[in-house]
Formats: structure tokens, C-alpha cells, sequence
């Protein structure tokens, strides 16, 4: 009843390409953005907005850019997190070298390097796939690191090779006090949930769609396929380094390479599994997961059990219970949680009836 | 499906419940908060549970033998971090404010990374953040970083004050001419952060310096200690970290490299560095702003009170006393000091942050005091203010004798007044990057 249909006719071509075709969908996304844009920027404090939400918005971006990558074009890639670092010390330099050069236009030179990084290292794709394809990305992870360690000129000489966020001035207007930064993350990440929504609609995605599902007739139908392939690595990079700038300047800070290990790019690669692959809202509900459900977890243990367990000993077995709800959730759902959501959506089309 | 659902509305009730958790906690009158950072999982946990035992310990000393600070109780609460600056971020966001209306007073990560993602938190939140011995050189500048305090010892000082003692060793600084020395180093941005003063100093004394790169995590060191064998250092210089020392001293001695002839720098120098190498480490010196050992009036103390009386926070009792405790042992005595001092001037109750900074900045340890602590021999004289975060900048030097360390030379002094120039050039760009007005540090009282 809910999600009833009935009446909705499309009439024209441009209807018919609307990213949200039932008007309930239009609503509550509306509903949710008026939410997180004037409602919780008044009720969050500083702790939600610097430890859960910020964190939270810039790892759903991350998702979503692996996403396009991985679960619409079907590339594997474990380098997400070296991208993230191209894309954060990228606008760092350019903020600093350029004088006067907009915040917002760092952040998009910063995106552009991480872009055109990608795309070399898709190279390797137009001739392996799959599992060698994971590992041959691993090599991006590695060399992003290596070089950023090794030379003192992307961290401008910093003796200790971190960087620090210059100030989030954008059109005079300062965004460094907590609601600021997320207010500023936010808008970049709907900004960008849009783009790569509407991307997928579009001729590209479909062709991202059709190598994914099958290379050899996507190019048996005229599909470039080492066109598409690229593209993919390049639009995904693009999106991770936007998120690896935000996650330094709006999120922490600062950030050194180190911040960007392998350790990232599986957390990523969690994200998009557990949210569901070839999936917008996946990212965001994968993201919640991994960011919430620890802290959610130590919160709860503080509470009930505090001093009666080590605090270390604590946190290993927190990482039980994690591990434990992630292969169950796989188990249960292949698909991911944002499965969960389609399958709620379909159930509530009919109800009061049985699904 | 249905089940699943219902499983979902669960963990979304108790996400409400424990929002719930936030709010809601009785008034804690008279009680001072330390906020702690602490790791006992993960790669360090040698060195996390180590320091936080050693400062758990004394601030429980501190209210068991004197009932808090003039009266005031003091309380703490532990996040565990595992030395990820994400998770140190989210536990100071959450720790921040205080505990049942206790105020915190001072961050202590013990984490550089962690440190430096806090560092503009804690100058808005005017709570003072604690790198004892670690941290950003610059933050020494009191005047650009109120609230940072690289204390006692900063890494510039640390390898100023190597070079001064292999000079005393040689007979004087002006004997340092000629002579070689190798500094093997942690190949990341901790190991490097010296190597310009390294050079400088160089420049200075005329000694022949290489710098040689051990990449992380430091196991393979076999090129790197041939090198060593070929050029015949006078001494080598041991800036590592974690695993990466016991094999530094284990391959020196494959290669004949006499270990009396390495000094370690000061997160090379714990019993975990040492004992693992064995009786290669024999002789090994290295440096220390605090020396090991329970031989010190407040250990015994600490001993009696906390640890006998089976309150102590270590697992291992046989850490009792290793550096990494003894350093946990020195930062308490210093917060404990800070807060002491700003009391005298604010009035003996919980006090906020900003007065705790006051505290700090004027910390005066002389050794009078030290021996009314119990703490003479342990700590250093320290003096800060508010141009100076550092205070003290000396350390002592230590020998591995097989099983324990033993201090070999009194408080050895870093050439302070050359790197203070360099300090103050960094703070000072930061300051411009920053759009920051430096304190004016003659008008402070």
C-alpha cells in the first residue's frame, strides 16, 4: 500500500529517465535529505558529527567509487585506498602550490590526478581479469605509498611526511567548526551520489553493465570494451579521490600515507560487499554498518560490562562479533544489505498481503 | 525474511538505546577525568600497556595515598584505540567532554598519528594534548600551540643530545671532526624526521654522517649492515621501532659491528627492544628520560600502595618498572604536577581544560621537588613556560647488561639554543599557513 504504483503512468521520455520514477521515492529522499541538510545540524553534537557522521558520509563516497568500478563494471581492484591518498595529497598540492586557487577546485584537481592515476593502472585490465586483476591492482596500493613516503615534496618536506588541512574557507564563509565540515562533506556526497546514480543510467553505465555481465558479447554488440574498461577506473578514481580529500581535510584533518593502506581498501571492499554490489544505497548502508556497528558495540560493552572485561580484550572480542555478523549477513544475503531494502520495498507494494 | 527483519528492527532499537546511554549520568562532584587513548591490542601493545599501566597506576597511587589532588578524586576511562588514528579520533570525540560531569584535563594519545589528527581539535576544545617525548618538533613553540606539549623531550633534542654525549665520549665536541657515524633509520615519516638536524649538526662538527633507510617493517637489514662493515662507523645511531631492533642488533653482531658502539634512540630503548635479541645485545646503549628500574621512592611507593594491595593495572607484574612503565609513571607525575600547580592559582576543585594548559605551562620541577615526589633520578629537572613546551630536553644513557638496563651517565643536555631557531622558523610557517596570531608569551603570567 505504500509503495502502491497504481496511477503513476509514464507519459514522456524524460519522465521515463528520472532517477526516482515513484513519486514515494521522490518523497522520502526529499524527506531525507531536508533531514540531514536542516534537522541535523541542529540536533547532532560535536561527537556525531566528528567521529560517526563524517567518517560515515566519506566512506559511503569511497564505496560508491569502488562500486562503479567493481559492481558495475566488474573490475576488482584492491588499490581503492591508494587513489584515496592520490586524490588527498593531489588537492593538498594543489591548494598549496597554486595561490588563491578555490577550495572546492583543489578538491576537483585533486579528484582529476586521482583519475588520471587510475586510469594507468587500469591499464593491466584490457589483459587480465578477475583475481589477477585484484592482484595486479595491489601493485597501485603498494607504489602509491612507496612514493609518497619516499618523497618529501608531495608532503611540502613536512619532516614527518604528514599534512594538515589548510583552512575550509569556500567563498568566505569558514567551514572548520564541526557542522561546517560535515555540512560541507555532505553536500559533496549527494552532490556526487547523484552523478554516479545518473552515470549508471546512462549509455555508460549500461555498457559498464553489459562487460561486467559479459565481455566478449558486449563487444560482439559494439561496445568498446577496453573503452568502457578504462573509463570505469578512470570515473572511479576520480570518486575516491575525492573521498581521500575529504577524508583528510574534513574528516581528520591531517593524514599521512600510512592512513591510506591496505587496511582501507579492504574496509572499502567490506563496504560494498556487506551494502551490496551494484547497488547506490548499498554504499551508504554498508558504510553505516562498518562505521556504526563497532562503535555501537564498544558503546553497549562500556555500558553493560564496564571494567568487568580488559579493555583489549574487549575489543578483540568486538571484532568476533563483527566478523561473526558479516559472514552471517553474506550467508542470509549474497546480495548485500541493500538486498534487504529492495526486498522491504516489494513487500510493503503489497501489503497487506503476503509477499 | 521475516525473521531477518525482525532482526533489523533489533539492532536498530538498540542503536536508540544506546544513544540513550549518552545522555543521562549522574553529577560526579569533586572528581578530575583523564580521557585515555590506550592500546593493549594490536602492534604496540607492548608499549600501550606499558605506559597506561604505569600512569593508571600512579593516578591510582595518587587518590589511595592522598585522596586526589588537594581533595579532588582523580578518574579516568579507557578507549581502545590499537594505535589506529581513526579510532583515537572517535575515542577523543567521545571522551572529550568528561565523565558524569568530571572535567577531562589533559589527552595523552602516546601515538604520533593520533596526535597529530587531535592536535586543532584540542586547540578548539582548549584541552591540553600530552606527547611526551613524541610529536611535532614545532609544538615546543608555546606561543603557535598553546595546547600541545611535546614534554621533557622533542625529537630534534633527542638526537642533539646523542651527538653530544658520542662527543663527550670522543673527548669534546671539537673531537667530533673526522670521526663517522651511521644513522640507520625506520624507513618512515618518524624515522625521518631527524635526519635534517642529523645533517646540520653535521655540517656543525664536521663529523662524516650516512644515513642509511631500514624499510618497514625492518626485518631484512643484512645490505644495509654490510655497508656498515665497509665503511667502519665510529658509531651507529639506531633511530627503529618495534621489531625492526632486535634484528638491527642481532645483524650488527653477524657482521662484527661491536653493540657497545649503537645507541638507540628513545623508542628504541625498552627491555621489548633489547631482550629479544639476546646476548647480542649485550653492551647496547641507548638513550632514556627516564631510567628503568624500581629503585625510585614513588616506585616503591606505588608498589606498596597500588600493586600489593593488588590494584595495579599491569597483567604482567614482572613489567613492574621496565621503561615503558616508568614512562607511563612520569606522565602521571606530570599531569598529576599540572594540575597540583593550576590548583594553587584556580582553587582546589575539578579544574577545565584551559586551566590545566595554565598548569603545564607552569610545571617547575627542581630537585627539591623532585625529591618531595620521590621522583628524584627518574625525572628530569623541567621547567616549561609559555614559549617553552619542552622544558627539560636532557637525557640519560643506558646499558643493556644481558637481562636489565643501567644507567651510564648523568642528564646529558640537547644544544637547545641551536635548534630553537630551527623550531621557531616551523612554528612560525605554520602559524602563517594557519592565519594563527602567535601568543604573545612577555604578557602571560
Amino acid at each position: 500500500m505504500i509503495y502502491r504504483e497504481s496511477g503513476q503512468f509514464i507519459t514522456s521520455y524524460r519522465a521515463d529517465n528520472r532517477l526516482f520514477k515513484l513519486h514515494q521515492d521522490r518523497f522520502s529522499f526529499y524527506a531525507l535529505l531536508a533531514f540531514a541538510f536542516i534537522v541535523v545540524p541542529f540536533i547532532g553534537n560535536d561527537y556525531w558529527f566528528s567521529a560517526v557522521l563524517i567518517p560515515f558520509l566519506v566512506l559511503s563516497l569511497a564505496g560508491l567509487g569502488l562500486n562503479l568500478l567493481t559492481g558495475y563494471a566488474g573490475q576488482l581492484s584492491l588499490g581503492s585506498a591508494a587513489f584515496m591518498a592520490v586524490g588527498a595529497f593531489a588537492a593538498y598540492n594543489f591548494h598549496l602550490r597554486i595561490e588563491g586557487l578555490p577550495f572546492l577546485v583543489s578538491f576537483f584537481f585533486g579528484g582529476i590526478t586521482a583519475a588520471a592515476v587510475g586510469v594507468i593502472f587500469g591499464l593491466p585490465s584490457l589483459r587480465i581479469k578477475g583475481f589477477y586483476l585484484l592482484v595486479s591492482t595491489l601493485a597501485a596500493q603498494f607504489f602509491v605509498q612507496w612514493a609518497l613516503t619516499n618523497f618529501a615534496w608531495f608532503s611540502h618536506n613536512s619532516s614527518s611526511g604528514v599534512i594538515t588541512a589548510p583552512p575550509l574557507i569556500i567563498l568566505g564563509h569558514d567551514f572548520s567548526n564541526p557542522v561546517g565540515r560535515y555540512l560541507l562533506t555532505l553536500t559533496i556526497v549527494v552532490a556526487l551520489g547523484l552523478i554516479a546514480r545518473s552515470i549508471v543510467k546512462s549509455e555508460i553505465g549500461r555498457q559498464w553493465m553489459a562487460v561486467r555481465d559479459m565481455d566478449t558479447a558486449a563487444s560482439v554488440i559494439g561496445i568498446s570494451v577496453s573503452k568502457a574498461k578504462l573509463l570505469a577506473f578512470g570515473i572511479s578514481s576520480f570518486f575516491l579521490g575525492i573521498a581521500g580529500s575529504l577524508w583528510a581535510f574534513t574528516y581528520l584533518g591531517t593524514v599521512e600515507p600510512h592512513g591510506f593502506d591496505l587496511t582501507r581498501s579492504f574496509q572499502i571492499l567490506f563496504i560494498i560487499i556487506i551494502g551490496g554490489m551494484g547497488s547506490i544505497s548499498g554504499n551508504f548502508i554498508g558504510a553505516a554498518f562498518i562505521v556504526l556497528l563497532p562503535i555501537l558495540l564498544s558503546v553497549i560493552s562500556n555500558h553493560l560490562l564496564s571494567g568487568a572485561i580488559d579493555a583489549g580484550q574487549l575489543e578483540n572480542f568486538q571484532k568476533i562479533i563483527f566478523g561473526a555478523l558479516i559472514i552471517f549477513f553474506l550467508i542470509k544475503e549474497p546480495n548485500g544489505l541493500a538486498k534487504y531494502w529492495q526486498t522491504f520495498r516489494q513487500r510493503a507494494r503489497v501489503w497487506p498481503l503476503r509477499f | 525474511m521475516k525473521r531477518n527483519l525482525g532482526k533489523i528492527a533489533k539492532i536498530l532499537i538498540s542503536i536508540g538505546l544506546s544513544a540513550t546511554f549518552f545522555a543521562g549520568n549522574a553529577y560526579a562532584e569533586n572528581e578530575q577525568y583523564f580521557p585515555l587513548q590506550s592500546y593493549r591490542i594490536g602492534p604496540y601493545a607492548a608499549g600501550g600497556s606499558g605506559f597506561f599501566g604505569g600512569f593508571i597506576d600512579y593516578l591510582q597511587y595518587i587518590n589511595t595515598k592522598e585522596g586526589g589532588v588537594n581533595g579532588v578524586k582523580l578518574t579516568w576511562s579507557e578507549c581502545e584505540t590499537e594505535y589506529v588514528v581513526e579510532k583515537g579520533v572517535e575515542c577523543y570525540e567521545r571522551l572529550k567532554k568528561g565523565l558524569n560531569g568530571a572535567p577531562a584535563a589533559a589527552t595523552n594519545p602516546l601515538s604520533v598519528g593520533i596526535a597529530y589528527a587531535t592536535l586543532e581539535r584540542s586547540t578548539a576544545d582548549k584541552l591540553p594534548l600530552i606527547t611526551i617525548n613524541h610529536g611535532r618538533t614545532d609544538s615546543t613553540d608555546g606561543s603557535v600551540f598553546p595546547y600541545v606539549f611535546p614534554l621533557q623531550l622533542n625529537p630534534y633534542s633527542e638526537v642533539s643530545a646523542i651527538i653530544n654525549y658520542i662527543g663527550t665520549k670522543s673527548g669534546g665536541l671539537d673531537k667530533l671532526k673526522g670521526k663517522k657515524i651511521v644513522t640507520l633509520y625506520h624507513g618512515s615519516p618518524y624515522g625521518k624526521e631527524t635526519n635534517p638536524i642529523l645533517e646540520l649538526l653535521a655540517k656543525k662538527y664536521g663529523f662524516q654522517l650516512t644515513l642509511l633507510e631500514v624499510p618497514h617493517p625492518g626485518n631484512e637489514q643484512q645490505s644495509q649492515w654490510l655497508t656498515i662493515r665497509r665503511d667502519k662507523p665510529d658509531w651507529v645511531i639506531l633511530r627503529g621501532w618495534g621489531v625492526m631492533n632486535p634484528v638491527a642488533l642481532k645483524t650488527a653482531q653477524k657482521t662484527g659491528f661491536p653493540a657497545d658502539h649503537i645507541i638507540g634512540n628513545i623508542w628504541s630503548n625498552s627491555e621489548d627492544d633489547a631482550a629479544p635479541a639476546g646476548a647480542a645485545a649485550k653492551g647496547y646503549i641507548s638513550i632514556t628520560t627516564h631510567p628503568s628500574g624500581t629503585n625510585f621512592q614513588v616506585l616503591q611507593d606505588i608498589d606498596k600502595v597500588v600493586v600489593k594491595a593488588g590494584k595495579g593495572n599491569l597483567q604482567d607484574p614482572k613489567r613492574f618498572g621496565t621503561v615503558y612503565y616508568n614512562l607511563g609513571v612520569e606522565n602521571g607525575i606530570l599531569n598529576v604536577e599540572a594540575i597540583r600547580v593550576a590548583q594553587a592559582k584556580f582553587g582546589k576543585r575539578p579544574l577545565t581544560g584551559e586551566e590545566v594548559r595554565w598548569g603545564f605551562e607552569h610545571i617547575k620541577l627542581d630537585d627539591a621537588r623532585l625529591k618531595q615526589l620521590g621522583a628524584y633520578g627518574l625525572v628530569q629537572p623541567l621547567k616549561l613556560s609559555c614559549a617553552d613546551h619542552e622544558g627539560g630536553g636532557s637525557v640519560r644513557f643506558q646499558q643493556w647488561d644481558g637481562s636489565k638496563w643501567k644507567v651510564i651517565s648523568d642528564w646529558v643536555q640537547a644544544d637547545r639554543k641551536l635548534l630553537r631557531p630551527i623550531i621557531e622558523q616551523s612554528s612560525h610557517e605554520y602559524a602563517k599557513e594557519k592565519g594563527i596570531t602567535p601568543r604573545d608569551c612577555s604578557k602571560e603570567s
